[in-house]
């Protein structure tokens, strides 16, 4: 049995609406160990982002505990989590957020540099991550020269350069076809087996489920069905 | 360090942007320092010529003389001491005697102040040496103002009353030999100068002077009737003039900058809805809230610094060629009665430039910081959603 590295216990999220309160997600209970490759899967509304956001300390619970390497989320200081999310998470999103102004190799030493790590650590660091996702070629380009596949290649190089415990991808796949869709899990996949970084999705695309070694469902901010479907280890 | 690298990368990106940002600052600030030049070319332009044409390096005034009460002149005179006598030779002391009289012009009676002054003195610029002159004719020498309002050219002949020392009238005509152009008003509106002998005949005040021009701050003054007025102390009026016109350029200090910082201001607050995504990647790639304030907070600051540099690439060599060239001035100008060369050389003080630079840096600094707190309180969810209002 590998180690848990992130705990919720009764994690529910309440949005103040004009006619009360919304929960967003709803008194859930989860465990993810270390290496998993693991999918949250529902509807629009089902409170995936919201629990990723949890995760990835961006938010905080409004009631129950989610603790991520030993920390309790909802208790951690502005500077604390941005700590934790320097040091243990890296974040992948639909839209890839990569710094327009930066180049491909600057946007994956971004979190380097936060990190003060030396410029001969960091080139290494970089170009390996580089390699891993296969765009080291494009170091020196520009975001907008790239094509959506390569963006979210890099944006893949940026989260993993730092070897990160969690990986926290909403929606990777929702801007790519289905070629770049299936290569980009692939080379996910790759780096969780090559690590054991414990991926976390939020997705409904049926490519990425088929990958993926435990798929959450979840309806209406509540835990649906959690199903293991392939173990790694 | 971190901040300041990631910021100057950002503005470096940002190119167009910040090139325009840094272009209207180092505008204004270019423009802020010729006005402060100009300024001071001015100010420093009215001292030295008061300080050729009146002052020198200071004077003796006969215990009496108050230049503000014009009824006083008629006491204001002392006799020149005979210690004096040999400086006023080598050409350091230059006697001056100003006595209450008037001319008639234009069917107007104008009232003026003789003023004698040795005609081989060069302490001062007022071109005395052509009132040497051997014929019975009394020389005088006139001001271009004072010549030009009331209608008297080179070669006129002028009558000049004035009372002698027992109080009686007595009047003379005077051949205009010379009219001078000076900068300082005072030795030019409603002066007529003839040589000091003439005038001490004229009015019986024999070896008397009202004034002793020196060219010696450090006269040795034994107690007679005779005050020393040091430069600090003729140039105040001046000096409280300077004053005011600093002063009220604090106004126009305050637009020029503005017109750049607005510019600033305006790139912060749309940065901040513009950015949203990228603070928000921010804050999700590990850096805190108030970091990203002060990255935003250095990216405008540094906006100066590049503004700087560029006002240094063209506004230096285009001030330093103003500054030898000098800035004509209308001719209007003088004749609206405001005292100024034909030319404004401006001068640019280290001390104005450095505290100038200070300023735009700070200025810089906090209107980057005023939107840039805005980040400290946002919500790093809403801006990767792009969703702040």
């Amino acid at each position: 049995m590998r180690e848990a590295i992130i705990r919720l216990e009764s994690v529910s999220k309440l949005y103040p609406t004009g006619s009360g309160n919304f929960r967003a997600i709803n008194n859930i209970s989860l465990v993810f160990t270390k290496g998993e490759f693991c999918g949250l899967v529902g509807p629009s509304g089902s409170g995936k982002t919201t629990l990723l956001n949890i995760l990835g300390s961006l938010d905080t619970p409004t009631e129950g505990t989610a603790k991520v390497l030993g920390r309790d989320i909802g208790k951690l200081t502005h500077k604390e989590s941005a700590q934790l999310r320097n040091y243990h998470i890296g974040f992948i999103f639909q839209t890839y957020n990569l710094l327009p102004v930066y180049t491909v190799f600057e946007n994956v030493e971004f979190t380097l540099l936060l990190q003060r790590k030396t410029a001969v650590e960091r080139k290494k660091l970089v170009m390996d991550s580089l390699e891993w996702v296969g765009i080291a070629d494009k170091a020196k380009s520009m975001p907008a020269q790239l094509s959506g596949g390569e963006c979210q290649r890099v944006a893949i190089a940026r989260a993993m350069v730092k070897r990160p415990d969690i990986v926290l991808a909403d929606e990777p796949s929702a801007n790519l076809d289905a070629e770049n869709s299936i290569r980009i899990v692939e080379t996910m996949k790759q780096l969780n087996m090559e690590f054991l970084t414990t991926f976390i999705f939020a997705t409904h695309d049926e490519k990425v489920m088929k990958f993926l070694d435990r798929i959450i469902h979840l309806k209406d901010g509540m835990v649906e069905l959690d199903k293991i479907i392939n173990k790694t280890s | 360090m971190i901040a300041l690298k990631l910021a100057i990368r950002n503005l470096t990106g940002a190119k167009l942007r910040t090139f325009l940002n840094a272009a209207v600052l180092s505008f204004a600030f270019v423009v802020l320092v010729f006005y402060m030049g100009l300024l001071d070319g001015w100010n420093r332009q009215s001292k030295l010529d008061m300080e050729a044409w009146e002052i020198g390096e200071g004077q003796l005034w006969s215990k009496s003389y108050d230049p503000f009460d014009p009824y006083s002149l008629q006491d204001a005179h002392s006799i020149i001491l005979t210690s004096y006598n040999s400086e006023i030779d080598r050409g350091n002391i230059t006697p001056i005697l100003l006595v209450q009289g008037s001319i008639y012009r234009q069917g107007t009676l104008i009232n003026i102040i003789i003023s004698g002054i040795e005609p081989k003195q060069r302490l001062l610029k007022i071109p005395s040496r052509v009132l040497k002159s051997e014929s019975k004719e009394v020389p005088a020498i006139i001001g271009s103002r004072f010549a030009k309002v009331n209608g008297i050219k080179k070669g006129d002949y002028v009558q000049i009353r004035w009372r002698d020392k027992n109080g009686t009238f007595d009047a003379l005509d005077v051949e205009i030999c010379n009219i001078f152009k000076t900068n300082v008003s005072t030795v030019d509106n409603n002066r007529i100068w003839i040589p000091i002998k003439r005038l001490q005949e004229m009015s019986g005040l024999l070896k008397e002077a009202t004034i002793l021009v020196t060219s010696n701050p450090n006269i040795d003054m034994p107690p007679t009737d005779w005050i020393f007025r040091d430069k600090k102390y003729l140039e105040k009026e001046i000096d409280n003039i300077i004053f005011a016109k600093k002063r009220g350029s604090i106004v126009v200090t305050i637009l020029l900058l503005s017109i750049g910082l607005l510019a600033i201001f305006d790139t912060q607050v749309l940065s901040i809805f513009r950015r949203q995504k990228e603070i928000g990647t921010y804050i999700a790639l590990g850096m805190t809230r108030m970091e990203v304030v002060k990255l935003f907070t250095l990216e405008g600051s540094i906006h100066s610094i590049f503004a700087l540099i560029l006002a240094t690439i063209y506004g230096l060599p285009l001030l330093a060629i103003i500054a030898s060239t000098g800035i004509p001035m209308p001719s209007a100008v003088d004749e609206m009665g405001v005292s100024i060369g034909e030319k404004i050389f401006p001068y640019y003080e280290i001390g104005v430039l450095i505290v100038s630079v200070l300023i735009m840096v700070l200025a810089a600094t906090t209107v980057s910081y005023f939107p840039s707190r805005r980040i400290g309180r946002l919500n790093p969810i809403d801006a990767l959603k792009g969703k702040i209002k």
